[in-house]
């Protein structure tokens, strides 16, 4: 899966007196429903076992997110 | 009516002894952007809203009880076993206090469940965006509950509540079009 497309990124002001290591580029999610108002008829669908692990019928709209990446 | 299917609409596994990530659990159980405020907050808007959309108020809203089904099953997992001590270490000896091993509809931080988190405004374009709004602030909860647990088992469950918000999200968006198609429509009765 690339979640690369559902990601934004900015980079946040660093000041010289930061208390903490300054985070330099801040990653947030965009999620895919965002991106479409209705869904399309005839999207390519998950195998039901993979459609109940992912939680969702259609690949398109999983973005996945896990702790490994970072977000927070 | 509802038929009820005994067992969790996904499997839920607890790998590891945790009572602190259960109190972190229950900012979904009892919390403001949490299953039971989205389930009552569904159940009872889906009155008024136009006809086209109730089902799908009354579908998402049955749904979210299953989440909180699950979240039950999690926060009670974490906790049953635990003495005292544990549960106190784990910032829920005020908990443990007043409910004993029991769960409650509580936040993360002990606060009491109250119907002021939801709103039914009786117009349907503000009740929708209100829909849509607390399906991203539950989805942005998953995402720091996943940050904050190592456990796998509860990430796996936590990962699939997660993409659930994003298709419930989706659907509201979609009930939001489905209203915008009844602009200047010419009503023959």
């Amino acid at each position: 899966m690339d979640r690369s497309i559902f990601r934004g990124s900015f980079r946040p002001y660093v000041s010289p007196r930061d208390p903490c290591p300054p985070i330099l580029v801040k990653t947030f999610v965009l999620p895919p429903q965002i991106f479409t108002n209705f869904q399309q008829p005839g999207l390519p669908q998950n195998s039901p076992e993979a459609a109940l692990k992912q939680g969702s019928l259609w690949p398109q709209f999983v973005d996945g997110f896990s702790r490994e990446e970072g977000i927070s | 009516m509802w038929v009820y299917e005994k067992k969790l609409l996904y499997p839920v596994e607890v790998t590891t002894c945790n009572p602190k990530l259960a109190r972190y659990l229950m900012e979904q159980y009892g919390g403001a952007d949490g299953e039971l405020a989205a389930a009552l907050r569904y159940m009872n808007q889906r009155y008024t809203v136009p006809d086209k959309v109730i089902g799908v108020l009354t579908d998402i809203s049955t749904e979210e009880f299953s989440h909180l089904e699950m979240l039950a099953t999690m926060i009670y997992k974490l906790t049953k076993d635990a003495t005292p001590e544990q549960l106190e270490q784990a910032g829920l000896g005020a908990h443990f206090v007043n409910h004993g091993h029991s769960l409650f509809y509580e936040n993360a931080g002990g606060v009491p469940f109250t119907s002021t988190y939801i709103q039914s405004k009786g117009d349907p374009i503000a009740d929708l965006y209100e829909d849509i709004a607390a399906e991203e602030k539950a989805r942005a909860t998953y995402q720091w509950l996943i940050d904050i647990s190592d456990d796998p088992g509860v990430n796996d469950a936590l990962r699939f509540l997660r993409e659930r918000e994003n298709i419930h999200s989706l659907r509201f968006r979609e009930s939001v079009e489905i209203l915008k198609e009844e602009r200047d429509r010419k009503k023959i009765f």
